[in-house]
């Protein structure tokens, strides 16, 4: 299956700074959720595949395209939808969705129809022959959706696309973004700082930390191989306990306090926790299974994930 | 897709042509544009001055309407370089007022709400938006400007013909280059001053400012320092030298009109440098 963005050594820089750096993967999934702290470079990451940032080094591709050379190939194919305000004040949504569905190639006529198409289905119907400037917040949303679908991308950018919405508005855009991932027609690439908004709506999790990729997981294949996650907590020898689970070959991360998370392996028996930590004379206060959420995976690789979970990830990828 | 299904239907139509993609800013500048009555009167006012010129050349062929007015034929002006060229000074002027106008509100909208990264994230490049947007005031100020011009020469060349013509074609050329040069200046001007001033009354007060105060200044330069260099920042004295010299009248021709192209140039050049770093996707914080 060809990728939809690879990412080929791909490092960016502005003066002497350094924003991304090095980055390597091959993403074919319909939905890909972009995660990371502020800073980390996400936003970095969409301008530069949009073709905003220059190339410092390497190159990515999006459907087979180098965006260092069919830049414009590549644009007619995205739909973006930016993170800050993005309109023309003085402009009704359905002029402003048209304009922008001609400028992306679409006959005049059928721009307009899908204008109103596109407005009626973010759910702004009603309201698209009001200026937008006059529209609220959550709209202006909306209308930002609308003109990123109006000429049919194949892959939809969507940075931090519930940000500023309230409780039902935000549910609105979610629900917009499933059916969009579930029609099967275009691949998305949601980037957020929300953790449940990219639960809910992405297969696979790319997460970057200071410019580089820390972690990348496919949601779907580890929901489906049920793994099982402990949490320990012991009120000994932290670095006792670490080191005693290092030696059974278990990935683990501290959580402080005394408190472990770590994966058991396939055919671990969890005895052997018990029996370690007995012969060190570590008490185990508590012993839970729980099932890694991506805030865990996130959190993980915040922490700095050791080097051999890294080069594990980075063969997947 | 019909409005009662609403759900997502992707477009698989045909495309236009991508070169032509740059004319839809204009059409659609338009549309905003001449929801402004002001506009419409302002411009329904820039063409009485070509009317009468066109009746002035017309009376000056027609000795029974002479008559009629008694009026001698030696009281009018005669129809030649400098007729012209006071012709394109009054154009220009309302050329000068229209871009205050209308400039301000090219790029200033599109920048003041972060529209421009909607634009550039299209197959659309930073070059065919600051085509498209110069395109509307091109078309504009050809109206009010060159093509009346031309219009005029027209109707001197039919009430003439081919004796007159043939001496006198250099001026066709220089009613299109001097004007076309002057609208060049404008827009440039005008785009990159929306482009920084996102308030557009501040922006429209800019690009008469920069005409009516560096000439000010120019003179000011010119009386203190007992010299003509301080004209150099006059940019209506800069295209009048140029189209002095297009129209061969000696008319306000005080600097050397190599330093004027020199500075119309300089001008361009900067003015462009200022869009290259405004017209962006994205906004560099620092």
């Amino acid at each position: 299956m060809e990728p939809v963005i690879e990412l080929a050594g791909l490092s960016v820089r502005f003066g002497k700074r350094e924003i991304l750096r090095d980055l390597r993967a091959a993403l074919s999934g319909r939905t890909l959720g972009l995660l990371g702290p502020n800073g980390a470079g996400k936003s970095t990451l969409i301008l530069t595949l949009l073709g905003f940032c220059p190339v410092a080094g390497g190159t990515a591709k999006i459907f087979g395209h180098d965006i260092r050379h069919h830049l414009r190939r590549i644009r007619a194919q995205i739909g973006y939808m930016p993170e800050n305000d993005a309109f023309i004040a003085d402009m009704t949504a359905v002029t402003f969705v048209r304009m922008m569905g001609e400028l992306s190639g679409l006959p005049a006529e059928s721009a307009l129809e899908r204008a109103h198409e596109v407005l009626f289905y973010v759910g702004l119907g009603e309201a698209r022959y009001r200026k937008l400037g006059t529209y609220s917040l959550g709209m202006k949303q909306m209308a930002k959706l609308a003109q990123a679908l109006v000429h049919g991308p194949r892959l939809l950018i969507l940075d931090e696309p519930t940000n500023g919405l309230d409780p039902s508005a935000r549910q609105r855009m979610l629900r917009l973004i499933r059916d969009i991932r579930d029609s099967g027609r275009m691949h998305i690439l949601l980037c957020s700082h929300l953790l449940r908004d990219v639960e809910e709506t992405c297969a696979e999790v790319l997460i970057l930390k200071e410019g580089q990729i820390v972690h990348y997981s496919n949601l779907e294949k580890e929901r489906s191989t049920n793994k099982r996650f402990v949490e320990l907590e012991t009120s000994g020898d932290e670095a006792r306990l670490a080191d005693a689970l290092a030696q059974l070959g278990c990935e683990y991360t501290t959580a402080g306090t005394g408190r472990f998370r770590m994966v058991l392996p396939e055919g671990f028996d969890l005895r052997e926790v018990f029996r370690v930590a007995a012969e060190r004379d570590l008490p185990l206060r508590r012993v839970s299974y729980r099932r890694d959420t991506l805030e865990d995976i996130f959190l993980k690789a915040m922490e700095g994930a050791p080097k051999r979970e890294e080069s594990r990830l980075g063969s997947r990828i | 897709m019909a409005v009662y299904k609403q759900t997502y239907k992707d477009y698989e139509g045909r495309r236009t042509a991508t070169w032509s993609r740059f004319l839809i800013l204009m059409r659609f500048s338009y549309a905003r544009l001449f929801q402004s009555r002001f506009l419409v009167l302002f411009l329904a006012l820039c063409f009485f001055y070509p009317v009468g010129c066109a009746t002035l050349i017309y009376l000056s062929h027609n000795s029974p309407a002479l008559a009629m007015l008694k009026l001698q034929s030696n009281a009018l002006p005669p129809i030649d370089g400098t007729f012209f060229y006071v012709f394109c000074v009054v154009q220009g002027v309302l050329a000068l007022l229209l871009t205050a106008f209308v400039g301000p509100n090219l790029v200033s909208p599109d920048l003041a709400n972060g529209g421009l990264a909607l634009y550039l994230s299209r197959p659309f490049s930073r070059t065919e938006y600051v085509a498209g947007k110069m395109a509307v005031l091109f078309v504009l100020l050809s109206l009010i400007t060159w093509v009346p011009g031309l219009l005029l020469y027209a109707i001197q060349a039919s009430c003439t013909g081919w004796t007159w013509i043939k001496p006198n074609l250099w001026l066709a050329r220089s009613l299109i280059v001097g004007p076309v040069l002057w609208i060049l200046l404008l827009s440039l001007i005008a785009l990159a001053l929306s482009a920084w001033v996102k308030w557009r009354i501040a922006a429209g007060a800019c690009v008469l400012g920069l005409h009516f105060v560096g000439a000010g200044f120019a003179q000011a330069i010119n009386e203190i320092l007992r010299t003509r260099k301080g004209s150099l920042i006059n940019l209506g004295e800069v295209i009048h030298t140029i189209w002095g010299s297009l129209f061969d009248t000696s008319r306000g021709t005080d600097l050397p009109v190599t330093q004027a192209w020199i500075v119309l140039g300089v001008t361009c050049v900067l003015c462009l440098g200022l869009l290259a770093r405004r017209i962006r996707g994205f906004e560099v914080v620092k």
